[in-house]
């Protein structure tokens, strides 16, 4: 039993590992580059869904979904303001400028007075409400983290699937020239690929902060994400989940389990063990260059 | 305009390559040699640790700038080095012995470390020294009778066969030794073969096979010799601070000596001391403008964060060589005056060359 409920405590943090390795995936598959400021666009997204809440007076729900779409706005116009300027450039450069734009958007919350500094409190109707089910006590906070990662997977896999806008995005993350020579407007799909990073990272910071709380250093929880990520395979979306998960159990049950100070590393000792053995990820594509 | 006409096939080997070069540099040994009579020992202080850092730097350049492996975990050899320095040097080791064993020692983590970079690259490369660099800081922590935890350990003045190095002008001369010594070591390394072949994987790693380069073994020297020199770098950060703790050596310290070579300009060893002079002197010119602004932004914790992270943003889009690239533009139009033109350093617009495939 309490197995089980180190395990569903675990596939919480990892859904919220997951939903951030979502961010780095969208981004990677389809501009090539790795964003190190999805941990810190989520916490601006917590932090939007906290003024929606408080000093706007907004209801939960749309406080919620203001945050939301306000963050797929701001990733839209970051990566036509800084972002495409650079495009073709070494990949490293673009690394440095999203660390950069992590440092900026940090510095800025930390710096509005009294509110950067503190930490707070996210007024969710589900807060500290709990179900209990023989003898397991579960969370509602961890159970709605775990729903809402289902269904946001849910919907991610039918756009990629079906619609038009997820196949044009497909096309482009596999050859963004070949993807332009069939009329693919590849540069306004990668401002809308980091929209939706952003929407989603501001999803996951929207999930997290019931848990945590919401402070300005939340968004360092996004180098846990990068294991995820990788053990997932950096180019699959159902690899980011699956990811996100294995990491979340793997650090639940070694905090429990295993001696102090295990909990931090397991994640990276296990990212070590995967590029060792299997560099490409779980799910990772394979591809060959032909000579 | 200078012309150089070559006469002799050792000009070519000199490290000056005509009189401007003997004239500065000397005045630059000059003023460095004379700094402790010149500035206030706060000053001198300050140039210390920049010295540290840009020995630091020396090394991250050579692994990012010139052999094109990028390190998300440098700290964590900076933090070898220190720990090693500090254990030894209590233990009653002299000070020379126990630099290089510092530097052995952070070598040695450095072939491990490197060992990955041969199976992946580009983007893994960072996550698997990233991962590096968390497990490192934790082992600093939680291995409580060697470094003493979190609680950090003291390191006493350094001992030179005797002598005691525990005055400010002593510790500024040693480290201007051994950057001195770094930075002729770096600029001969480069020139031979082996820097060359450095050059070649960073250029591309499938010309530099071809053309008969060992990839596995470069690579690995490459990460080896880096991470020996930030081990040496650690080991005088911890002589300067006397005290050293496992947070000195986070994510942060790794993402600032990132910062410091791409902002001093990767690719270039003049890079890695102008990045480190950025780095030092950076927050000294916030606090001293601090009082200027209006408290609300000139009070507010976040100012420094904010301010790295717009010079960053400012110098990957509109000065991608960096601090040193700004200065050989600015040399070009003194020396061309009235004849530059906008375009002579123009980048080269180019598609995007996907790393995913091999």
């Amino acid at each position: 039993m309490q197995f089980l409920q180190l395990v569903i405590s675990g596939i919480a943090q990892g859904c919220i590992y997951g939903l951030i390795a979502l961010g780095f995936v969208l981004i990677y598959k389809a501009t090539e580059t790795v964003s190190f400021a999805q941990g810190d666009l989520m916490m601006l997204g917590a932090f939007m869904g906290l003024a929606g809440m408080t000093m706007l007076g907004f209801p939960f729900w749309a406080a919620v979904l203001a945050a939301i779409v306000a963050m797929a706005i701001f990733g839209v116009l970051l990566e036509r303001i800084v972002i495409r300027p650079i495009l073709g450039q070494p990949a490293f450069s673009i690394v440095m400028l999203t660390i950069g734009i992590a440092y900026v958007a940090r510095g800025l919350i930390t710096m509005i007075p009294n509110i950067g500094t503190d930490t707070h409190t996210l007024p969710v109707p589900y807060k500290d409400q709990i179900w209990k089910l023989g003898a397991l006590v579960l969370n509602v906070e961890q159970m709605v983290v775990i729903a809402a990662t289902a269904v946001l997977c849910a919907g991610l896999f039918a756009m990629f699937k079906y619609s038009k806008l997820g196949m044009a995005m497909q096309a482009s993350s596999q050859n963004q020239l070949a993807a332009y020579y069939m009329g693919i407007p590849v540069k306004t799909l990668n401002g809308l690929v980091w929209g939706l990073a952003a929407a989603v990272a501001a999803i996951a910071g929207l999930l997290l902060a019931p848990i945590t709380f919401v402070h300005a250093n939340m968004g360092f929880i996004g180098l846990k994400a990068f294991p995820a990520a990788v053990v997932g395979g950096f180019t699959s979306l159902p690899g980011a989940i699956v990811g996100g998960l294995v990491i979340g159990i793997v650090e639940s049950l070694s905090g429990f389990y295993l001696p102090d100070g295990f909990k931090d590393t397991a994640p990276y000792v296990v990212v070590l063990i995967m590029l060792m053995v299997k560099p490409n990820g779980l799910f990772g594509e394979k591809l060959r260059k032909k000579v | 305009m200078r012309f150089i006409f070559k006469t002799s096939y050792a000009q070519d080997i000199n490290l000056a390559k005509h009189g401007g070069h003997v004239f500065w540099y000397s005045a630059l040994a000059l003023l460095l040699v004379a700094a402790p009579w010149l500035f206030a020992e706060y000053w001198l202080a300050q140039m210390t640790f920049i010295l540290i850092y840009a020995i630091v730097g020396l090394g991250l350049m050579l692994l990012a700038g010139f052999t094109g492996q990028f390190s998300l975990g440098h700290a964590a050899f900076l933090g070898v080095g220190a720990y090693t320095q500090a254990v030894m040097t209590n233990a009653g080791v002299p000070f020379p012995l126990a630099l290089v064993c510092a530097a052995g020692l952070s070598a040695a983590v450095g072939v491990v470390v490197g060992l990955p970079a041969l199976r992946v690259k580009g983007i893994y490369l960072g996550m698997a020294t990233l991962a590096f660099g968390f497990i490192v800081e934790e082992v600093l922590a939680r291995w409580e009778s060697v470094t003493g935890g979190n609680a950090g350990i003291h390191i006493k003045a350094p001992n030179l066969f005797g002598w005691k190095v525990d005055s400010g002008e002593g510790f500024y001369y040693l480290c201007l030794f051994i950057a001195v010594l770094a930075t002729l070591g770096i600029l001969n390394l480069l020139r031979s073969s082996t820097g060359r072949a450095f050059v070649a994987i960073r250029d591309s790693e499938i010309s530099a096979q071809s053309m008969g380069i060992n990839l596995a073994r470069y690579k690995t020297l490459s990460f080896a010799l880096s991470a020996a020199l930030a081990g040496v770098g650690g080991a005088l950060y911890a002589h300067k601070l006397q005290f050293i703790s496992p947070d000195q050596f986070n994510i942060i310290q790794s993402i600032d000596l990132l910062l410091m070579v791409v902002i001093g300009g990767l690719g270039s060893v003049h890079g890695a001391f102008l990045g480190a002079i950025f780095l030092i002197t950076m927050p000294q010119v916030i606090s001293l403008t601090k009082d200027y602004l209006p408290a609300a932004v000139g009070q507010a914790p976040g100012l420094q964060a904010v301010v790295y992270g717009v010079v960053l943003v400012a110098f990957v889009l509109f000065e991608p060589m960096g601090l040193y690239g700004r200065w050989l533009k600015v040399r070009a139009w003194i020396q061309l005056f009235p004849f530059y033109r906008q375009g002579m350093f123009k980048r080269q617009k180019s598609f995007q060359k996907s790393d995913r495939l091999k």
